[in-house]
């Protein structure tokens, strides 16, 4: 029997929830009460299950976590596993992003941070080393920052070559086909409105990205205004947001196995962050975003509540799960690709990351 | 004669006691006045983690932590280069924050 685990990082702890039938769900108490859980990584690599965490306490600062026994107990490694040099002058202020590489690359995790920079451990996350590609970037000085600081919210490698994919708000979408020795700004066709020149080389402030399943040279991307697809690695980038009912929002969500499909949650808009008319809703595409299904079997009849960009995630399994929670603190789940949700919890504090997976090797 | 103390007594916040050996209060072996950052240097040995939580990886101290000497805060003083003398007390204290 298969045990899904779900992680609910919220801005006031961490939960772990567990099912055997995706519908029914048990909540753990809270972990790291009164702290901000802002990323997880769940690394099912390797045949074991690994829990990492980004916590940050607005009083003792940002560490990372993590648990092999399905938050029995954590461990932090003793010199902290994501910091500065001395010689960098500055800390580290959020851990926005822990990407655990593909199956053929173990021990690789990724990850975002604030301020904007890149981080990769080979050693399962207990250790990372900053990306100075990235970190030395002559754009540096002219990113900035989104409502929710500066950092580094997406990385996500290619399992095929050496192509690494990061989104920054503010930046935009930065491709390094090289490993992250190298990067270059990939923001051809995506709006920053907001901008003098609507249509710069960087600085456009797109919120989630993501890869197809199968054609690693297609993303997605959910922006500030805009939803979008690139077929040549970020190239260059078109609007698919026709049939959908609103192109803001922050969630961007890939099929783990199936091409062209793709899951976001709108948002009315930038000056208006509700689900449009209040009604809160998935919109899956099976064709690549040249059309889209509204999922909201289940979902409630009148939600205020914004989705942010990382509380949101698929797991693995068939058909592949569905995750979900609000700023109100509700969560959802679908163990159907979307086609209907159930209430995992409801109450808890701003959810700002939700991540599942099969347990295995426990 | 009382002996003169060469020592700085260091209090410690209830939350991170468990990083510091389950310690309230800590005696950090001080000949003579050095600065708040070499004491510390001191008091952190041996215990990496707790030294996070007091002060990020540039040396500086955390926004909301909050360091008394003898019942001063430092910001209104030398901040991390205030001086501290044999006897004095050390009050690390959280800050109010979060919402």
């Amino acid at each position: 029997m298969t045990t899904t685990l779900m992680a609910i990082g919220t801005k006031k702890g961490l939960w772990l929830a567990t099912s055997t039938d995706r519908q029914s769900w048990t909540l753990s108490e809270p972990h790291f009460l009164m702290q901000e859980v802002a990323s997880v990584g769940i690394d099912t690599r390797e045949d074991r299950t690994r829990i990492l965490v980004g916590v940050l306490s607005y009083h003792w600062g940002p560490t990372v976590v993590y648990s092999d026994d399905l938050g029995a107990t954590w461990s932090e490694p003793e010199q902290g596993a994501i910091k500065f040099d001395g010689s960098d002058d500055t800390a580290v202020g959020r851990i926005w992003q822990l990407q655990p590489d593909s199956a053929d690359r173990p021990g690789v995790v990724w990850a975002g941070c604030e301020p904007i920079s890149v981080w990769k451990s080979t050693d399962y996350g207990e250790h990372f080393e900053l990306n100075r590609g990235l970190w030395d970037h002559p754009h540096r000085s002219e990113w900035g920052a989104g409502f929710g600081g500066a950092a580094a919210h997406s990385v996500i490698p290619s399992p095929v070559s050496d192509t690494v994919h990061v989104a920054m708000s503010t930046g935009g979408v930065y491709r390094s086909d090289d490993g992250g020795a190298s990067w270059a700004p990939r923001n051809k066709g995506i709006s920053a409105y907001f901008m003098p020149d609507p249509n710069p080389e960087f600085g456009q402030c797109v919120h989630k990205i993501a890869r197809d399943a199968v054609e690693p040279n297609r993303l997605y991307a959910q922006n500030h205004h805009g939803v979008y697809r690139s077929d040549d690695s970020g190239e260059t980038w078109e609007s698919i947001a026709d049939g959908l009912p609103a192109d803001f929002g922050f969630v961007m969500l890939t099929h783990p196995r199936r091409s062209g499909t793709a899951w976001v949650i709108p948002l009315k808009a930038d000056g208006e962050r509700i689900p449009p008319e209040a009604k809160l809703a998935v919109h899956r595409t099976d064709d690549a975003g040249s059309s889209w299904t509204r999922q909201d079997r289940g979902l409630p009849d009148n939600e205020y509540n914004a989705v942010l960009r990382d509380a949101a995630g698929v797991d693995t399994l068939e058909p592949v799960g569905v995750y979900f929670g609000t700023r109100g603190g509700t969560v959802y789940a679908s163990n159907d690709e979307g086609g209907s949700f159930s209430e995992v919890a409801s109450h808890l504090p701003d959810v700002l990351c939700v991540r599942a997976a099969a347990v295995v090797g426990a | 004669m009382a002996t003169p103390t060469s020592e700085v007594t260091v209090l410690i916040p209830t939350l991170l006691r468990p990083l510091i050996g389950d310690r309230a209060t800590v005696p950090v072996p001080t000949p003579s006045a050095v600065p708040l950052a070499q004491l510390l240097d001191d008091l952190h040995q041996g215990y990496p983690v707790f030294a996070r939580r007091i002060r990020d990886e540039t040396g500086a101290l955390r926004r909301y932590v909050n360091v008394y000497v003898d019942g001063e805060d430092v910001r209104r003083l030398e901040g991390l280069s205030t001086p501290v003398p044999p006897g004095a007390e050390v009050m690390i204290v959280q800050s109010v924050a979060g919402g």
